[in-house]
């Protein structure tokens, strides 16, 4: 066993798994954190600058890797990401600061409030309280998982989940928090909306949020 | 310049290509043909390029006039194509004359035919790809499937003359009738308890009703599945999703690009030409292989396309 590193923080243990075969899922940690999310997303960008890598996720702890199977095997590419992994991933830039608008008036304020032993007044407030992180892009297009919410407002996902969200609804469910870029069934609490467009179809990349910003909301009247 | 008129459109009809895979990172579906396979072929058979765009036909046929003499290849499902009546083959290139009528009969195996036209279907091109991508309204005919009246163009003139007949041999054609997928083990299989892996790879399911290009909810077995929730981590097509209430979910083309749910196994490469042909009713199974085995399948059907590809040089 070699030494211990002396970074603060060891480097984490990774674990492959496939995904079929040409593509396979590396896991560094199974909790919502920070310096995990910061090494998936300096991993999914140095994997991506390979030849015989096609395209990379990093998801909030999990980088997931399509590869050319023309160039590379399972096992090859595992012992890559192993190297890559344990290197100290570069200082990560701050991401950019989106302030977004929000109207705290959505269908599930007033339920939130009452569940949560709260003012919807005070919800608006909680929420509008931190600098949250965008975790991860996808799910549906212009989506971006931000979070973590402050504990006080954590709570599980309705029962029921919507058939249909409107675009532009401001959302929390467990430690997240959210946007709806398109009208699409959903399973989060709506507390607000926004007008402040996730989805942009018509830019490259399509998408106003990217892993590793920052957001603020912050309480408006329209 | 309009090659083909649409008389009648069929029931869903989109413009594809092999998709927009460098869109994913910004939560967009890596879209394109569901039979990648079909669509390779149909292509090769009128000179194109592999990653030209064809037409998707799902569950039956469209009606299609030439306005231009043109060079057509129908691959896929079978549903019975003719020209001005007469049965033609599939497979194979086939010319078609000014004001010669392609017409689709009955559906006889298979769930999604491609047409492809030399030079390539033109559309509009959203973030690298022609694909239609319905949620957004971008991409192929703006966006949406085709309607009465629309007229399909080329994407570039041919050049030189246009050679039919070409054939692929059955034998080298994916073996559609096999509803059997081979899959390989996912991230999360020791969510699954004992007897659940045992139904996974053994058991029969059925597409369900909510089957479309985003992903088929299979009825079958129930599987349970144990565990605190996962963080959402980013998914391909061909994995095989258990929600809560463990009815599975096959992820296809226009799969959502992250959840959360526990992927139990990934269909693999060579299998997804086949899951690509199923409906709604269809039978199917699942049989676990291994990595090795995925490889040189997916290669024998790699080689069928490079013999198309020599032979037309």
């Amino acid at each position: 066993m070699p030494p211990p590193r002396s970074a603060r923080r060891p480097a984490p243990r990774v674990r492959t798994f496939p995904l079929g075969d040409t593509a396979l899922l590396a896991e560094l940690g199974t909790r919502l954190d920070t310096a995990l999310n910061t090494r998936a997303i300096a991993l999914a960008t140095a994997l991506k600058k390979r030849r015989d890598v096609r395209q990379t996720v990093a998801g909030y702890a999990t980088v997931t890797v399509h590869f050319d199977p023309d160039q590379t095997t399972h096992e090859a590419l595992t012992a890559a990401i192993k190297r890559l992994a344990a290197k100290r991933p570069p200082m990560e830039e701050p991401g950019r600061l989106h302030r977004i608008p929000v109207v705290y008036a959505g269908p599930d304020l007033e339920e939130v409030a009452a569940r949560l032993n709260l003012t919807p007044e005070r919800v608006a407030e909680l929420h509008a309280k931190p600098i949250y992180r965008v975790f991860l892009v996808g799910f549906v297009p212009g989506w971006a998982y931000l979070g973590p919410l402050p504990e006080e407002l954590e709570l599980p996902r309705r029962h029921v989940p919507r058939t249909q969200v409107p675009a532009g609804s401001v959302a929390i469910a467990g430690r997240q928090t959210g946007i709806y870029p398109l009208p699409t069934p959903g399973g989060w609490h709506l507390i607000g909306r926004t007008s402040v467009k996730a989805f942009l179809p018509d830019r490259d990349p399509p998408c106003l949020f990217r892993a590793g910003d920052r957001v603020k909301f912050f309480a408006s009247t329209r | 310049m309009s090659v083909l008129r649409v008389v009648e459109p069929g029931l869903f009809t989109t413009v594809q290509d092999l998709g927009r895979p460098n869109a994913i990172s910004a939560g967009v579906p890596p879209g394109g043909a569901m039979d990648r396979f079909a669509h390779r072929a149909a292509n090769l058979l009128v000179g194109n390029a592999e990653a030209d765009a064809c037409l998707e036909c799902t569950l039956n046929g469209p009606t299609l006039v030439a306005a231009r003499s043109c060079l057509v290849a129908i691959t896929g499902a079978d549903f019975d194509p003719r020209v001005n009546g007469q049965a033609v083959p599939g497979w194979t290139g086939i010319f078609l004359g000014v004001g010669d009528r392609l017409t689709f009969g009955a559906r006889r195996s298979g769930g999604r035919t491609y047409i492809a036209l030399a030079g390539g279907v033109a559309g509009d091109r959203w973030l690298g790809s022609l694909s239609t991508y319905l949620l957004a309204a971008r991409g192929g005919m703006h966006g949406r499937n085709l309607k009465a009246g629309d007229e399909i163009g080329v994407a570039r003139e041919t050049g030189g003359p246009v050679v039919s007949g070409r054939q692929l041999p059955e034998r080298l054609r994916p073996r559609y009738t096999d509803h059997t997928l081979l899959a390989v083990a996912g991230p999360h299989i020791k969510r699954l308890d004992a007897e659940s892996r045992r139904l996974l790879f053994g058991g029969g399911f059925k597409v369900s009703r909510e089957a479309d290009r985003m992903g088929y909810r299979l009825d079958g077995p129930r599987l349970a599945t144990s565990g605190d929730e996962l963080l959402s981590f980013g998914l391909t097509a061909g994995a095989m999703q258990v929600p809560r209430g463990g009815q599975p979910i096959l992820l296809m083309a226009d799969h959502q690009t992250a959840g959360g749910y526990p992927v139990v196994a990934t269909v693999v490469n060579a299998s997804m030409p086949v899951a690509a042909q199923l409906l709604p009713g269809d039978d199917l199974q699942f049989a676990e292989v291994t990595l090795e085995r995925a490889g040189q399948m997916r290669l024998a059907l790699a080689a069928a396309l490079d013999g198309l590809r020599d032979a037309l040089r």
